[in-house]
């Protein structure tokens, strides 16, 4: 599970379903299947992380894996120890998937493919390329929101805006694509200097927030976080005039349709990309996007472990 | 291959009022009782056992699904099974009757998983198996409590069953 486009749309949609499946085991009282006893999760992070870690453990738990965090501060890593001689050295204790989380762009790739180890490698998230586990969470919670029967449908006809910096956006690269092979039109919109043309998204590119909710009329916003720790140069004046013109706000929150909704995938900055009202408004379903994130990370594990395909993917 | 019906629509239909109605009787009525099919074919023969009931002492039973793959101890020996769908009356099943209903017992792991499973949702007072055919080879102390059709069959055979709702045709046929 390296990117969102090794999943074809029928992949997507059992791994959605499956997902709905396991929401509810989230729900019941006893919050665990036996399904993954015996088996060994170990998340790899070696960038800092609330929800995808944590998310992750619990899914890996719910289906009883054993879990091993490890964190990039505090370990070997800062005595100078590469990601390969890491990774082995967790195979060697007995890991069966890694989950990996890296700031640079392909590292998922190259642990899955290089033949440094045999086990089941899921990106979550590589640099600025891709976060495919956000992807089909951010599809489920749409799908969820805007189709009423979505055991098996996919989201043909639903129009979905992300709005920011989608050049240094691992969360946007996986949805474009994975959006995309579900049948949803997509747009990007944000600062010219953040948003490229190479992505020809279907929907087209806006660069004011207000033309594209007047003109692409989204069913689901999806708001990128400004990413500081990625920002090199000045993409954009100041704070103040990114939040003037391309953040979320009631006023533009009231200009969408009654059953739009809002995404963002954490965490927020509050007062720049998005404001505090709309960020607790109705319309918003972050939190959903959180909840739906462990029943997805366990469909993905499901898929990954269960079976005995014998191949890494 | 050799293909041969050995329950006819006919055949299928009286075998579930003949279960429909032995539930009846051992439960006392319809109090506390919960129908759990097992996926995919369990779920039509339950809603129908249900109909059965409903004709007879017109009373709705509680029907609900409960899948058993993430139960199953043979996941790591196969491709990746597609999981069903689980619904429990948000009654729950604490307290109730449950009679477990599927087409075809075979090695009993299936109710194995599935009293596993069912252990996470609650604690039933009585659970009871109910099965369309019983084609015996049992690797497990299991049996069932109301049995549409005892079939004796060889390992290499294969039973299908097909039901109108799934198949578009009511039958029940050995394969070899």
């Amino acid at each position: 599970m390296l990117s969102a486009s090794d999943l074809a749309k029928p992949q997507i949609i059992e791994v959605l379903d499956l997902a709905h499946e396991m929401s509810d085991v989230n729900e019941r009282e006893i919050k665990k299947l036996p399904t993954l006893r015996g088996k060994t999760v170990v998340n790899l992070f070696f960038e800092d992380s609330t929800r995808t870690r944590i998310s992750f453990e619990l899914a890996a738990k719910r289906l009883s894996a054993d879990v091993i965090n490890f964190a990039a501060k505090g370990s070997s890593v800062s005595k100078g120890e590469s990601l390969k001689d890491t990774a082995q050295t967790l195979e060697a204790m007995g890991a069966d998937a890694i989950v990996l989380r890296h700031g640079s762009s392909g590292s998922a790739y190259r642990l899955a493919h290089s033949g440094w180890v045999q086990s089941a490698v899921i990106n979550a998230g590589d640099g600025s390329h891709e976060h495919p586990t956000q992807a089909l969470l951010d599809a489920m919670t749409i799908r969820q929101a805007l189709v009423t029967n979505p055991i098996g449908s996919d989201l043909s006809g639903k129009k979905v805006l992300i709005v920011g910096d989608i050049s240094h956006s691992r969360v946007a690269r996986s949805n474009l694509i994975l959006l995309k092979a579900l049948g949803a039109t997509v747009a990007t919109c944000g600062p010219a200097t953040l948003v490229p043309r190479s992505l020809e998204p279907s929907g087209g590119i806006f660069y004011s927030l207000d033309k594209a909710i007047d003109e692409f009329a989204p069913d689901a916003v999806l708001m990128l976080r400004i990413q500081s720790e990625r920002m090199e140069a000045s993409f954009f004046p100041t704070e103040r005039e990114y939040s003037r013109v391309w953040g979320m706000n009631s006023e533009r929150l009231s200009r969408l349709g009654d059953s739009a909704i809002v995404l963002h995938p954490g965490p927020m900055n509050r007062g720049l990309e998005i404001d505090a009202a709309s960020a607790d408004s109705p319309k918003s379903k972050i939190l959903d996007q959180v909840q739906n994130g462990v029943a997805v990370r366990m469909a993905v594990l499901f898929h990954l472990l269960a079976g005995d395909k014998g191949e890494k993917s | 291959m050799s293909r041969r019906t050995v329950l006819s629509s006919d055949d299928i239909r009286r075998a579930i009022t003949r279960i429909s109605h032995e539930v009846l009787e051992q439960n006392r009525g319809v109090d506390n009782l919960l129908l759990l099919g097992i996926p995919t074919r369990g779920i039509q023969l339950a809603t129908r056992i249900a109909q059965v009931i409903k004709e007879h002492s017109s009373t709705d039973v509680s029907v609900g699904s409960l899948d058993v793959t993430m139960y199953r101890d043979d996941l790591s020996d196969q491709p990746t099974r597609v999981v069903g769908i689980t619904n429990i009356p948000t009654s729950g099943v604490s307290g109730k009757a449950v009679v477990l209903v599927d087409d075809v017992l075979f090695s009993g792991r299936t109710i194995r998983a599935a009293l596993d499973a069912l252990n996470d949702h609650g604690r039933p007072a009585a659970v009871r198996l109910a099965v369309l055919v019983d084609r015996g080879h049992r690797q497990l102390p299991i049996r069932a409590d109301y049995v549409g059709k005892n079939l004796p069959t060889a390992l290499t055979e294969r039973i299908s069953v097909k039901l109108e709702e799934v198949d578009g045709v009511d039958e029940v046929v050995i394969e070899d």
